[in-house]
């Protein structure tokens, strides 16, 4: 008997029997009384099919208390059947009646159906599934390790919930019969179409397929976004450049910026009328064209945008690469540039690998810089949502759009594996050491310098401009300050009643906030455990697991955004409406990038020390909180930023989760855009560019930083002329 | 400091994010989808809680996202009422059986057109504002360049308009099919398509969005915009060297449109608003809101900067026909492979 037997046994019991089973906060149900009905009182009243559940509960109680030999078979059957039971009634009995007619003839008509599942079902289910994963556990699975069983449960359970399942709802509309051609004709008609393949471009005077563009643009991104990152990976790590904490800083502004203001600012600077292509033409007679709009401006922007997160991966990585194995190299007399090539360098290859991936995968499924800069240059996400909502509305399109980018995503990631291959890349063993990194070649360190502060100074230069923006009349035209539109944005008031919000985006705002300040911890969490469970446990299907972990990232917020809907509008499940959709739909969205960079980091941290811990007696779930999670701190620092983040600036997928009660920033402030009024637009981002920042610090200050070598009071620099002396 | 204290520290923060978010509007509001301007759907929304003391949650999205989400929710819809956005995107929602069929006693006090536009959606739609197509002209880049102004449809095919040209993609716009309907319904189908391919070397863009291109000719990105008129003039009123241009052949016209969303949560309240959106009180907001189409009840007064339709040359366009999806359809492919391909 565990005492995590108990345990589950009780919540199960405590959801199934007191908390309300329907509905979450704001869905319509019966109003009966003050405390909403409970399994049990609902099976009781006019849904019987409720009832059953207790059976499944009961089982493993005799079992459990008795202590006997059978109790992981009494899990398996009761959680297992427990399960099956919920999906079951859920999928049979909608909200209005049972969901197939011939169900209605076998039991006869229901006179109302049941609302979507609340708290007290979720709970219920939570521990019918812990029931089954314990139950395995006791049988010997994961050599009898109840928490990794209960993790790879509950992460596969819900990656099949809110990812699996709404995904293949919008995929199979790539099916629907087109008129009078059938299903599978129509599923070939749509992904050989001729405006996604074509190759016109290169032996025609047609446009090129829409794939090529993508695929062109992403790989583009990737290589120019992780050579950038590892620039300032580099400065940051390996050098001893003065403005460190200003690099970082400048480093990360960009992705703390809503979606459209970089690429406004870029227009204003570089477009017809930009103030930079005016000075050009004014000065050195150059004639302004709209050469920014297609591939320069996407391109331009996207790295501005992607190089913070290239640079956020290499960074744990550059930083865990213990400075011991260097000094070997230095100690065998190998140069500077012979220990960068073949120690360094290699030991870098799976951050190289997962920064050109991340960039890869973000630029194919970005769609608020190619929307704004696009000009006559498609790109499959753009497609996508316009065959969504466009004139066009053509559900099957999206969906077969939606599978092409898919398969571009899954090749990109097939291939980063090949190369990262199955070397090894630990670093951080047990052993402590405190060595000097090794310095960089000089010829390196000139060529990352000449392009991370070039680079940073943009960054820098676009920012000013940004917030500028914010504080004048009409940017371009009307250079006067004004308040006007930070008052509009933020207004506040104080009468006889208190305090007055008035302005118009503080609704938004506050929604924002919330929703990311729920989802990030999350996010972080549910990928660090996921990193770990890819990287340090064997067990059967990791490889589709890990597969399905990016499904939800490489595909494009739109496609996910109309999934939602379809998968989460009606009972069993229903979501649509609340604030819990637009978490969820974060979390998952998300979840990818803490896993990247968890398993980036996780790489680099030897075995032994897991199995050091595990010998002394820890369990796993000790040996993650005491051992692995210590040493994880730039990943969970890396995994929380971005989460939170993206929460604030996604745009695409959020458009539609969005309603009347829980409206996001981002889709206040596109509508900004849209009609011109950039003033307002920029106000708010940079309001919520401050706020990010400040989030960033205190997370910072909250998790900590990570100590690899024994703490040293002296400062790197002094330790070297230690060495050296 | 500790690890304890931080992890308090972390508690409190998200303690505070749930405190924040505890404004949220109540299960029995009304909920609207308004598919206008963000400052018009506001005045619009608080026009009617001050008349009603019925509190509004309101979403703005464009018509096409709204279609996309009501017609994703249609089994079991989540939304009361639809207002505003292209007419068109109504028609299809009303074809697909997603709005509920609704006759106000008030039909008869409103212009012929909004009439008619209720007439074609079988009633579950009614117009309640209209637009003009039109161009919005840069008179300063033209000024610079010393290019006489389009007057005309025809006069955009001049040679002196290359990459100067900005309209959206009929793919993505209602706007722009709009346009291309409009251009059918003067030229004839070969004809129109015909000019679309001479417009096609004089424009630099099609953008995403149908509003886009007069705010690329009021920031001088191009130097003329093929929108709706009431658009360009928002570019003017905001600062920007932007003259509204009616077509001398004549021109086509939105009809934006409101609807009851069928199954919705709250019908009862969404009548309410039907009948006070469609008052000479309710749609007064729309110039107060710096909105400048013109107003779909006889009584509501035009506003000065509004472009008088009775002034344009309108077509009588057939919105049932270029409406329905099966036309719609085959018109945009035929535009995808004839202009859409080309380089």
């Amino acid at each position: 008997m565990f005492r995590s037997h108990i345990l589950w046994l009780i919540i199960g019991w405590i959801g199934w029997a007191i908390v309300p089973w329907y509905g979450f906060a704001s869905t319509r149900r019966p109003a009966t009384g003050d405390w909403p009905p409970s399994g049990l009182l609902a099976g009781l009243g006019d849904a019987p099919w409720l009832l059953p559940l207790a059976l499944f509960l009961a089982l493993p109680v005799p079992f459990v208390l008795a202590r006997s030999r059978h109790t992981g078979l009494a899990l398996i059957v009761g959680g297992l059947g427990g399960l099956v039971w919920m999906m079951l009634e859920g999928s049979a009995i909608t909200h209005k009646g049972w969901a197939w007619a011939s169900l209605a003839g076998l039991f006869g008509r229901l006179p109302e159906g049941q609302p979507g599942m609340g708290f007290g079902a979720m709970i219920t289910a939570l521990a019918f599934l812990f029931f089954f994963t314990m139950g395995l556990a006791a049988r010997g699975a994961m050599k009898g390790d109840r928490f990794t069983t209960g993790a790879i449960g509950f992460l596969v359970a819900s990656i099949a919930l809110f990812v699996f399942w709404p995904v293949s709802t919008v995929f199979s509309q790539a099916m629907l019969p087109d008129g009078d051609i059938s299903g599978a004709t129509a599923l070939y008609n749509r992904l050989t179409a001729r405006d996604i393949w074509s190759l016109g471009c290169i032996t025609g005077d047609t446009r090129c397929g829409v794939v090529w563009n993508s695929v062109v643009l992403g790989t583009l991104c990737g290589v120019i976004t992780t050579v950038l990152g590892l620039a300032f990976a580099l400065v940051a790590a390996r050098t001893d450049f003065p403005y460190q904490r200003a690099l970082r800083l400048l480093s990360v502004l960009p992705i703390i910026t809503p979606p459209f203001v970089i690429g406004l600012a870029v227009i204003l600077l570089f477009g017809r009328n930009g103030t930079v292509t005016l000075f050009l033409a004014e000065n050195f007679g150059l004639t302004a064209t709209r050469w920014i709009y297609g591939l320069p401006g996407i391109l331009l922007t996207q790295t501005l945008a992607f190089t913070p997160i290239a640079f956020l991966v290499l960074i744990g990585v550059v930083q865990g690469i213990a400075p011991s194995m260097e000094e070997a190299a230095q100690t065998l007399r190998a140069g500077r540039w012979q220990t960068f090539r073949r120690v360094t360098w290699p030991l870098m290859r799976p951050g190289l690998a997962n920064a050109f991936l991340v960039g890869f995968i973000e630029s194919l499924a970005d769609f608020g810089n190619p929307l704004v800069m696009g000009g006559g240059y498609e790109v499959l996400s753009t497609k996508i949502f316009y065959a969504v909502v466009g004139a066009q509305n053509d559900p099957g399109r999206a969906a077969a759009l939606g599978i092409v980018l898919l398969a571009l995503c899954v090749g990109a990631f097939l291939v980063q594996h090949r190369w990262v291959g199955s070397g090894s890349y630990t670093t951080v063993g047990g052993k402590g050491f405190a060595g000097t990194p090794a310095e960089l070649p000089v010829w390196l360190k000139r060529a990352v310098y000449g392009t991370a502060i070039p680079w940073a100074a943009f960054t820098f230069l676009l920012y000013g401009l940004i917030l500028y923006g914010g504080f004048v009349e009409n940017w371009g035209r009307n250079n006067t300050f004004t308040l006007r539109h930070y008052v509009t944005a933020f207004g506040l008031d104080w009468n006889q009643y208190g305090l007055l919000w008035t302005g118009r985006a503080w609704n938004s705002l506050f929604t924002t906030l919330e929703v990311s300040a729920i989802a990030a911890p999350l996010t972080a969490a549910l990928g660090l455990i996921t990193a770990y469970l890819l990287v340090r446990q064997r067990f059967a299907g990791r490889a589709t697991f890990e597969f399905m972990t990016m499904l939800s990232f490489a595909i494009p917020g739109t496609v996910i955004g109309v999934a939602y809907i379809l998968a989460f509008n009606q009972p069993p499940v229903e979501l649509t409406g609340t604030a819990a959709i637009l978490v969820v739909c974060f979390v998952f969205r998300n979840m990818p990038v803490s896993i990247r960079a968890g398993v980036a980091s996780m790489s680099q941290l030897d075995k032994n020390l897991d199995e050091c811990a595990l010998t002394l007696g820890a369990n796993s779930a000790q040996t993650i909180r005491r051992v692995i999670v210590p040493l994880l701190r730039p990943a969970i620092v890396a995994a929380l930023v971005y989460s939170f983040v993206r929460a604030i600036t996604s745009v695409s997928a959020v458009i539609f989760l969005v309603s009347a009660r829980h409206d996001m920033a981002t889709s206040y402030i596109v509508g900004r855009v849209e009609i011109g009024d950039f003033g307002l637009a920029i106000a708010y981002s940079s309001v919520l560019v401050v706020l990010m920042g400040l989030a960033i610090i205190f997370i910072q200050w909250a998790v900590g930083e990570r100590r690899i070598a024994r703490p040293t009071p002296q400062a790197p620099a002094a330790r070297a002329q230690e060495v050296a002396a | 400091m500790t690890l304890a204290t931080r992890r308090t520290a972390l508690a409190a923060t998200a303690l505070l994010g749930l405190t924040l978010g505890s404004a949220a509007a109540r299960a029995d509001d009304l909920v609207v989808y308004c598919g206008v301007q963000e400052e018009w759907c506001q005045a619009m929304m608080n026009a009617f809680t001050k008349e009603t003391g019925i509190k509004v949650a309101m979403t703005r999205k464009s018509a096409g996202e709204t279609y996309a989400q009501v017609k994703a929710e249609g089994s079991n819809p989540k939304g009361d009422v639809w207002w505003g956005g292209t007419g068109d995107a109504f028609l299809q929602a009303a074809e697909d059986g997603l709005l509920a069929e609704y006759k106000s006693p008030k039909l008869a006090e409103l212009h012929p057109w909004a009439q008619r536009q209720a007439a074609d959606a079988q009633y579950r739609a009614v117009g309640i504002y209209a637009g003009g197509l039109g161009f919005a002209v840069n008179t300063e880049i033209l000024a610079k360049k010393k290019v006489k102004e389009p007057t005309c449809w025809a006069d955009l095919v001049k040679p002196e308009f290359k990459g100067e040209i900005q309209i959206a993609n009929p793919n993505s716009s209602g706007t722009a099919y709009a346009t291309l309907a409009t251009l059918v319904q003067i030229f004839g189908e070969n004809p129109a398509f015909d000019y679309m391919k001479k417009l096609h070397g004089n424009v630099s863009q099609y953008t995403k969005s149908g509003a886009a291109p007069a705010v690329a000719a009021g920031r001088g990105e191009a130097s003329v915009g093929i929108v709706f008129m009431h658009d360009a003039v928002v570019q003017t009123i905001n600062g920007f060297p932007v003259k509204t241009v009616a077509p001398c052949e004549g021109t086509g016209y939105e009809v934006g449109s409101m609807g009851i969303i069928k199954g919705g949560p709250n019908p009862e309240l969404a009548k309410k608003f039907y009948e006070f959106a469609l008052t000479p009180k309710a749609q007064a907001t729309a110039e107060q809101a710096k909105s400048y189409q013109v107003q779909a009840n006889v009584a509501t007064p035009i506003s000065e900067h509004a472009p008088r339709l009775e002034k344009v040359k309108l077509i009588d366009y057939d919105f049932k026909k270029f409406g329905s999806a099966a036309e719609r359809k085959r018109l945009l492919s035929r535009w995808d492979n004839e202009i859409g391909n080309l380089r």
